[in-house]
Order: C-alpha cells, then structure tokens, then sequence
C-alpha cells in the first residue's frame, strides 16, 4: 500500500529517516535546478494537501468515480482513502482510437501531521473532485500566548 | 484491448502555441471508439464545470478548452502532488460526421461527447438484384 508521510510523529525510525534524507536531498536538486514538478508520486490518486488554523484539507482528482465507489477512513493518525475507479465496458464491436482512461482499484494513506477530530471530518465530491476536511484536535489548534508585562 | 491501470500523472501540452493564461495546460486522458453509426470520445477533466467548457467544431478539427479554477484548497499547501490547470486537446476529425447532431455530456469530472455519422458516411449494404 502506498504510504505517503507528511511528518514523522516520533521520527526514530532508521527507514524513516533515510527516506527523509533522500527526500531532501530531492526537494534540494529540485529547487538548485528551478523543477516546478511536484513531488514524488506515490500512486493513485495524486494529492494535496494543506492547511489552515482550524483544518487540514485534502484534495484528489478522482474523474468518474462513484461516490459509492469511494471509501474513506479515518483514525487518529492517519487517512485512508479507497475505492475502484469503473470504466463501463463498451460494446464489443467497437472499434478503439485511443484507449488512455485507466481502471481499476487504488488506495492511499497519509499520515497526518497532528491529531484532527474524527467526528467531524468532512467530504465532498465536485466534478470528479474529492475535498476533505479534517478539524485540528483541539489540543493541535495553534494557541495564542498572552505576553504579560512585568 | 487490454485493460489500463490508473495512472496520476497528467501530461501537459508540449507544444503550448499562443496561450494567453498562466500556468500549465494539461492534455487529458481520452477514449475514443468507433461503431458503425458514431463516434465517441470520453475525457478526463476533473475539477471543470459546466460554463468553463468549450467545445469548438471547426473544420475538422474538434477542440475540447476546459478552463479549471486555480484556487486549489484553502488555507497553505503543506504537501503537493499534482497541479491545477486548464485541459486543451484537438482531435482531426474526418469530414463523415452530422454536425448537427453532435451531443456532449460533463458529468462528476468526466465529457463524454457523441458524434454521429452522416447518413452517407454509414456502411451500406448494397442489394443485389438477380
């Protein structure tokens, strides 16, 4: 299964870190030689991800694909998104010009960076765009310090 | 034909011509079949809507311009695998087609466009008197 990281939750891992190493090694030979590719893919579907003070966002290209045909899934630490993507077969005595679409099931987990509030995480598909909101946790919502003067 | 796997990366026009607009144009992934009365071609676009789609017959030369919204997601991107862009591609299309009655369909992401033949164009099967 592909495993995408956005950030290590404890970071003692030997693998991990290697992966890390070489990953910024990547983003450095990226950015020395000006490549506007975006990272590395690690399957299907592509992702985004950002965020904001209050939630962290989720964005798939996923053209045709049923809303039943999605299943997404998430626990404390990490996102699972998967599904099958289904081509209805044409008629047999068709002729093909071109045959590009793919088929077939994927799946694909992110860690998360912080805890989010399960219950309230949200979904929503729009021409064939999957969005998903995951509410910081409390405790990860940034907090404002009040300077005392003394 | 043997089935395709999915695949994520979007090929961007090679050949980007005059386009007047920032950022990449990407070429989608089609299907195009053939029967005996029409043609279909099936592409890829999520992310366009309805009013942001122009398909343009002229000639022969059939172009889909689908023009996506840039805004991506809110807030600031931590993580990112693939980017936003318009999707163009033409097709030479042999002069057999009715015009007419062509039909296009977007639906969650995807274009389906149906070109019917001419009458003339069909095949014919010819009566042999004896």
């Amino acid at each position: 299964m592909p495993l995408t990281r956005l950030f290590h939750p404890t970071g003692y891992n030997r693998v991990y870190h290697y992966d890390l190493l070489q990953n910024e090694m990547n983003r450095l030979f990226d950015s020395f030689f000006g490549s506007q590719t975006p990272a590395r893919r690690a399957g299907f579907p592509a992702l985004n991800v950002s965020q904001d003070n209050d939630n962290l966002y989720v964005n798939a290209e996923l053209p045709g694909i049923d809303v039943k045909d999605i299943e997404i899934n998430v626990d404390s630490d990490s996102l699972h998104i998967k599904g099958e993507r289904k081509i209805a077969e044409a008629d047999k005595n068709v002729r093909y010009h071109r045959q590009e679409r793919g088929s077939g099931q994927f799946s694909r987990t992110i860690h998360l960076p912080f805890p989010v509030n399960t219950e309230k995480v949200g979904a929503e598909i729009k021409s064939g765009v999957l969005t998903i909101t995951l509410p910081k946790a409390d405790e990860a919502k940034p907090q404002k310090i009040n300077i005392k003067t003394v | 034909m043997a089935e395709k796997g999915l695949t994520v990366d979007k090929k961007e026009v090679q050949n980007p011509q005059e386009f007047t607009q920032e950022g990449p144009v990407f070429t989608p992934n089609v299907d195009i079949y053939e029967t005996e009365e029409q043609l279909t071609l099936i592409a890829d676009i999520p992310g366009v809507n309805k009013e942001d789609l122009e398909i343009d017959l002229n000639e022969n030369t059939l172009t889909i311009y689908a023009r996506v919204k840039k805004e991506g997601l809110p807030g600031t991107p931590i993580y990112k695998e693939y980017e936003y862009g318009d999707y163009k591609r033409s097709f030479t299309i042999s002069n057999v087609i009715d015009q007419g009655k062509i039909e296009a369909e977007l639906k969650n992401g995807v274009l389906r466009i149906v070109l019917p033949k001419a009458e003339t164009a069909k095949p014919r099967k010819i009566e042999i008197r004896s």
